[in-house]
């Protein structure tokens, strides 16, 4: 709920703010599929960062070791400064992490508020306290300037999917989260409502928080982000402010892992199994 | 730009708290939105009851088959909220009838058998329900073997459970005078009234406690209107129903008067407070709605789906066994036949009459009174207007059948204007 009085953060491009994650050489295996080689990645406070790679990349088991749901192996995990551990889900949800998921999991059959609260209602004795959620949760979207909910009272079921996205994404910035991860959120919406949620991704960054932004569409990507990083193969290519590259570069990044003097050495990028992974930090 | 949705919200729903004849429009059109709650149960029972009336009704309307009709419906009643548990969750428990004819059993070896005092046979009782609920539960969650199959087994096994306690052809006899009052005697008129009051009063009393909560937090609160016509509506249904069991109902009053409120009926109203308590106002039932919705969406969320799942079977055994109670307390014995026959069937057919969906996530405590009453009154009615058992069981399925279909429609009907 600190969405609010956070606004305004965004730092003027030029001066970098100290980062909210960094991760340096993270590793992360699955019996023998050595997923993620050495990666290093920035997210920075009030900057929207886009996560970019081809298919089988590894952005997803990226976030998941962020969020706790596949801890890394091995490699060094700094947020705000200071080197954790994230050991399970709650521990990342405690730092402030927060994980939109690709399919929304959300509860149809319930409204809009019990869905941002699902699993953390706010008691009242051996009650809920509804007043108090309905309160904070018309709070947490008019800090988000959603406009296109009538009552926080209906059930999902009724919301159409960039809807659907917004509460999602609402419940995200619900608990002082700090850095909020989005999975390909706008994989399923029509022109408008992707319209609708990239503003909501921009204001996100613009209320302070750390964003990461997935997605397989280029023009999102160019229109919304501050920093581009791209894995190529389980190695971080090259992570970019957004206004060095054009479009192209960033298509040659995602498919062949380097362009012109950017990206991982030419034969990293030409036989990028062949090398030893552990050196390719 | 933080206060967009504040001043709308506030301004929208200042105007927007809307008086009666608006509230009336704002339901039907949720209803025709495919949102149709217990209306059609409620429909379906006024209905059969204006039929029965026509066809018998110096019979039917009579006090004492009023108190009858109670009398059939209770057990049907209790079972359907347990089951409520199951079904919210798109689960099924084919046992609970048998349940309770176990966990009175139970209660018919520990209290005539063995002469353990009433509590301690009461204990064992509800114990029983819980594990059985634990041991179903445990099944379904935790290995993953669908629930059909595992009450179907429970269905069977429990089945030779009664059987081996009480022996082929045998019976238990119940003589605990405040067991057998449960369904036999009656609360005097005068207490009648005030059970009229604490209930009128006690809706009253929290409904507005939770407008004074929700202005205090500067949110939209019910029109005043709308409370008074339901506080009406309630105290007219109630107090036409303590009225009419207030009457003399024997058919020889010179020798006993039989007149008031059953027992039953103020137990029934506290477990229909207390579980729709539990389920809409609580954490744990947020979750049982959860799951039900979206058990991967549950789970993310951090809550614990095994734990829900087990709960709700635990519930609904558990219930079976007051269910069993009552059959002990109505039929002054136990049978192997306790429990059986259409006993489960009735009670699932009442919760998805009374509005309970099968597909799990919707459903509420009150659709099994609703639900009950409409299958008590048809078991209760038609045998005044024909003797054919048979029609009985024909109008019960067809109901049901047009229960489900409801069921079945609205869902299509809610997500064809975008509701489900
Ligand atoms: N639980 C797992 N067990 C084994 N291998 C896995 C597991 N999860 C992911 N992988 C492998 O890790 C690699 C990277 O997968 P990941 O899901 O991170 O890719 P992605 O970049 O998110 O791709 P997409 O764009 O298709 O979502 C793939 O080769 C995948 O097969
Ligand atoms: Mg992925």
């Amino acid at each position: 709920m600190s969405v609010s009085t956070q606004s305004g953060v965004r730092p003027s491009s030029g001066r970098t703010p100290d980062p909210v994650l960094s991760l340096r050489g993270v590793h992360k295996s699955f019996g023998a599929v050595h997923v993620l080689q050495g990666v290093d990645f920035d997210v920075y406070p009030g900057q929207v960062t886009a996560l970019v790679g081809d298919n089988g990349a590894g952005k997803s088991t990226l976030i998941k070791g962020v969020a706790g749901i596949y801890p890394f192996d091995d490699g060094d995990f700094f947020f705000e400064g200071q080197k954790v551990h994230i050991s399970d889900p709650k521990h990342a949800n405690a730092l402030g992490i927060e994980v939109v998921y690709q399919d929304l999991a959300l509860c149809d059959n319930l409204d809009v508020v019990a869905n941002m609260f699902l699993g953390r209602e706010e008691k009242k004795g051996p009650g809920l306290d509804e007043a108090a959620m309905e309160r904070k949760a018309s709070e947490t979207l008019a800090g988000l300037s959603v406009r296109t909910l009538s009552s926080v009272r209906r059930t999902v079921a009724s919301l159409s999917g960039g809807q659907r996205q917004t509460v999602a994404i609402a419940r995200a910035v619900l608990w002082n989260s700090k850095l909020v991860i989005l999975d390909e959120p706008t994989a399923a919406l029509g022109v408008a409502q992707t319209e609708q949620v990239l503003s909501l991704v921009e204001r996100l960054a613009q209320n302070g928080l750390g964003v990461v932004l997935i997605s397989h569409n280029i023009n999102d990507v160019m229109r919304v982000a501050d920093h581009i990083a791209c894995l190529y193969l389980g190695r971080m290519a090259a992570q970019v402010p957004a206004s060095e590259v054009t479009n192209s570069q960033v298509v040659e990044l995602i498919t062949t892992g380097r362009t012109g003097d950017i990206g991982l050495p030419a034969q990293v990028a030409n036989h990028a199994d062949a090398i030893d992974p552990t050196t390719g930090a | 730009m933080s206060s967009t949705l504040t001043s709308d919200a506030a301004a929208s729903e200042a105007s927007a708290s809307p008086g009666l004849g608006e509230s009336v429009r704002n339901y039907w059109d949720r209803v025709r939105g495919g949102e149709l709650g217990s209306l059609p149960a409620v429909a379906g029972l006024v209905a059969l009851i204006i039929v029965f009336t026509v066809l018998e009704g110096d019979t039917f309307l009579s006090a004492f088959n009023f108190a009858n009709l109670i009398n059939q419906s209770a057990m049907i009643i209790v079972l359907a909220m347990g089951l409520i548990f199951v079904l919210l969750l798109g689960e099924i428990d084919l046992s609970a009838g048998y349940a309770a004819g176990t966990c009175a059993a139970i209660l018919g070896v520990t209290l005539t058998q063995r002469g353990w005092p009433l509590w301690m046979a009461l204990g064992a009782t509800l114990l029983t329900g819980v594990i059985i609920g634990l041991l179903i539960g445990l099944l379904v969650a935790k290995l993953g073997i669908p629930s059909f199959v595992v009450t179907l087994a429970a269905f069977l096994a429990l089945q030779g459970v009664i059987l081996l306690i009480i022996g082929e052809g045998g019976t238990i006899g119940i003589d605990d005078p405040t067991i057998l009052k449960i369904m036999n005697a009656n609360m005097s008129p005068l207490a009648g009234w005030i059970l009229f009051g604490i209930v009128v009063g006690g809706w009253a009393l929290l409904s507005l406690l939770k407008m004074r909560g929700r202005r205090a937090a500067g949110l939209p609160v019910e029109n005043m209107s709308v409370f008074l016509a339901k506080l009406i509506a309630l105290a007219v249904i109630l107090g036409a129903v303590v009225y009419i069991l207030n009457q003399e109902r024997s058919r020889n009053p010179a020798i006993t008067s039989i007149m008031g409120v059953p027992y039953v009926v103020p137990l029934i109203l506290i477990l229909v407070v207390g579980l729709t308590y539990v389920l809409g106002r609580t954490g744990f039932g947020r979750h049982v709605y959860a799951v039900g919705g979206n058990a991967e969406a549950s789970r993310r969320a951090g809550i614990n789906v095994s734990r829900i799942r087990i709960a709700c079977f635990i519930a609904c055994s558990t219930l079976a066994a007051v269910a069993g109670i009552l059959f002990a307390s109505r039929d002054n014995s136990i049978s192997p036949s306790t429990g059986g026959s259409t006993t489960l069937l009735y009670a699932v057919g009442a919760a998805v009459i009374g509005g309970t969906s099968l597909f799990g996530g919707r459903g509420r405590i009150i659709d099994a009174v609703i639900g009950g009453l409409v299958v008590g009154v048809i078991a209760n009615g038609l045998p005044l207007v024909t003797q054919e058992s048979g029609i009985a069981f024909i109008v019960t399925g067809l109901v049901l059948l047009v229960a489900a279909s409801v069921d079945a429609l609205s869902r299509r009907r809610a997500m064809a204007t975008g509701r489900a």
